[in-house]
């Protein structure tokens, strides 16, 4: 598993694993026999079955109480009827959950990013003495459970007066993402080209300088990749807004639909209607951003 | 991504570039000037997580309602929950949730990775494998208190998806999914594989790219069969992201609390009590805080072990890369 760093001229820079010899794979390996196709559509039903659920939260959304009654979940619904989704849109005041996990979302993922690229500059290219300790604590840190730190946190709040603030929980998330951020890019940054940085230093590039202006754009990419993670990550943040923020007007999408469907028990349309909206910006959202999310899944894992 | 020339190119770059290394780098003496760049998200980072986390075990240590002021009473909490069944049991559950969200995710994910991998990529185009993880990968994207509320739906008794189905097919079953203390367990566990998959294909996926085909392609030659190649040569050279995929969720399952607290508040009874709930309930139900901080530090404890392995088989890993 030797690693190597390639820059592409548009500055872009990957750690590549050790290529594999790029040869023509046997035509036969790629021949469509019968075999290959019933795998191909045995996987597609299985396909089919992982969504299954949320084609169900999509027709049950679009159904009338009385059209539910009538054909059960199963059944297409007879017309689109938006007024399920609407009753439920302005009863959870859906646009401002929404706001609200945008806002702590952003602001979280961008805090996350900007500190934790100062701190992988320091461990990944400084080389600062005992960095791997430091590195192995943020490791150790990062799966610590939410449930050791949460009462401390709503006390702080208390204190602080950031209790049901949007403030609190952005402030929490953003400093807790150091720990992950300085993992995965300080990991990235060791791969660093040291020609780069010799040639700066030579030039008379003060430490802020190359970080500025020699590291930070061809770390651009990899920086976005984890925003994009911190910002998932944040969205789907539960136990922090859960406990911190308990007020109607401050909630977030996941904890505004799982505490209201509690009222929803004997309204299925309404709570499919609340899985189809919880889960529609996620979907979204990956399907803007897939192959960035699908490179940060795998960049924290294995190198 | 790149031709063969560019590769060895870079190849080139990365070899001089280690080599350089040491003496690159001492060269770089204003070391100083880097601790500037560790101070901000150090020094907030221990204000916030270090401070909370050291809190939190003193307060394992008293006892306190939330209100007035903690009273110490040194390890009682301790003693009171090695005495308390509903403990052992939530780390029961909490070990068993190591099957649903680790290891049948994991060989699930291998078994359907390889075949995407060996079967859809090269015959139906990367567009179709790419389709198929993507969609597997949904439920890892949803919210997991979303997920949980659209699965409560799909299971309810009465209205729900699976009951109407049963129902359609005239069998009199209707079982209570997450209502029955016996099926409770396996419902959610089910529920959680389905949620983890996607994750632990990906990750599979993308060690099975690093892998040279040439050796699969050789064995295929001399008529080995394809679950001969998949358990002799995929599974034995996927050994690292095995590793990191079978810890990380293991850490995942250790702590899961989102799925719980919308499916079934650890119930009935204490069917699905697992210690990030109890100790949740603890805190902010029961209001013995004292109480819920020892079953937290005590989870705390268990996860760090499980993090300095994590720490020990990634070093351990990189070292073997290098000598290599």
């Amino acid at each position: 598993m030797s690693e190597f760093v390639e820059v592409a001229q548009d500055g872009t820079f990957v750690v590549l694993k050790q290529p594999k010899p790029i040869k023509a794979r046997k035509s036969e390996l790629k021949k469509k026999n019968f075999g290959s196709w019933l795998i191909f559509f045995i996987l597609l039903i299985v396909v089919i079955g992982w969504l299954f659920p949320f084609y169900m939260a999509l027709i049950n959304s679009f159904k009338t109480e009385a059209d539910f009654t009538a054909g059960g979940p199963l059944s297409l619904p007879t017309s689109i009827n938006f007024s399920n989704i609407i009753k439920f849109w302005n009863d959870v005041n859906f646009p401002l959950k929404l706001a609200n996990s945008v806002v702590v979302s952003l602001v979280s993922a961008a805090i996350g990013v900007i500190l934790s690229a100062f701190t992988a500059f320091a461990l990944g290219i400084g080389r600062i003495r005992g960095r791997f300790w430091l590195l192995a604590v943020f490791m150790v840190a990062f799966t610590i459970p939410q449930e050791a730190l949460i009462y401390p946190f709503y006390n702080m709040a208390k204190l602080t007066g950031l209790y049901d603030n949007l403030s609190s929980v952005i402030i929490v998330i953003g400093i807790m993402n150091i720990a992950f951020g300085t993992y995965m890019l300080s990991s990235v940054l060791e791969e660093f080209p040291v020609e780069l940085l010799e040639a700066a230093r030579i030039d008379g590039a003060s430490t802020w300088r190359i970080f500025y202006s020699v590291v930070l754009p061809i770390l651009r990419p990899t920086l976005f990749v984890l925003a994009t993670f911190f910002f998932i990550y944040s969205w789907n943040e539960f136990l922090l807004p859960l406990v911190l923020l308990p007020s109607n007007d401050n909630q977030t999408v996941t904890v505004g639909l799982a505490i209201t469907t509690g009222q929803w028990t004997t309204d299925p349309t309404a709570r499919a209607a609340a899985a189809l909206l919880g889960s529609l910006p996620s979907i979204i959202f990956f399907f803007i951003f897939q192959r960035t999310l699908m490179r940060g899944v795998t960049m924290g894992s294995v190198k | 991504m790149s031709t063969r020339s560019e590769v060895k190119a870079s190849k080139k770059v990365a070899a001089a570039a280690s080599a350089k290394r040491a003496q690159g780098l001492s060269a770089l003496s204003d070391r100083r000037s880097y601790l500037w760049f560790l101070l901000p998200g150090f020094v907030l980072f221990a204000g916030l997580v270090g401070v909370a986390f050291i809190w939190n075990i003193i307060l394992s240590f008293t006892k306190y309602s939330g209100v007035g002021k903690p009273r110490f009473i040194g390890f009682d909490n301790y003693v009171n929950l090695f005495q308390d069944p509903v403990f052992w049991e939530s780390f029961l559950h909490a070990i068993m949730f190591i099957g649903a969200m680790s290891i049948v995710p994991t060989f699930l994910g291998l078994f359907i990775g390889a075949l995407i991998f060996d079967y859809v990529a090269p015959r139906f185009g990367n567009g179709a494998s790419a389709f198929l993880r993507g969609a597997l990968y949904m439920p890892q994207i949803v919210p997991l208190t979303i997920t949980g509320i659209m699965w409560v739906w799909l299971l309810d008794p009465s209205t729900g998806v699976i009951n109407t189905f049963l129902r359609n097919i005239g069998s009199p079953a209707q079982p209570n999914w997450l209502g029955d203390a016996n099926l409770a367990f396996w419902s959610v566990s089910v529920i959680m594989v389905w949620v983890q998959i996607g994750y632990t294909i990906v990750i599979l996926m993308s060690g099975m790219a690093r892998l040279d085909p040439s050796l699969s392609e050789a064995a295929q030659i001399d008529g080995a069969s394809w679950f001969q190649r998949f358990r002799i040569i995929t599974v034995a050279q996927l050994g690292p992201e095995i590793g990191v995929v079978l810890l990380t969720t293991t850490v995942a399952a250790l702590k899961v609390f989102a799925p719980i607290y919308v499916m079934t508040a650890g119930g009935p009874g204490t069917a699905t009590q697992v210690p990030a709930y109890f100790s949740y309930a603890e805190f902010f139900n029961n209001h013995r805080v004292g109480y819920g901080a020892a079953i937290a530090t005590i989870l705390a404890i268990i996860l760090t072990i499980l993090a300095i392995v994590i720490l020990y088989v990634q070093t351990r890993q990189n070292e073997g890369a290098k000598q290599r």
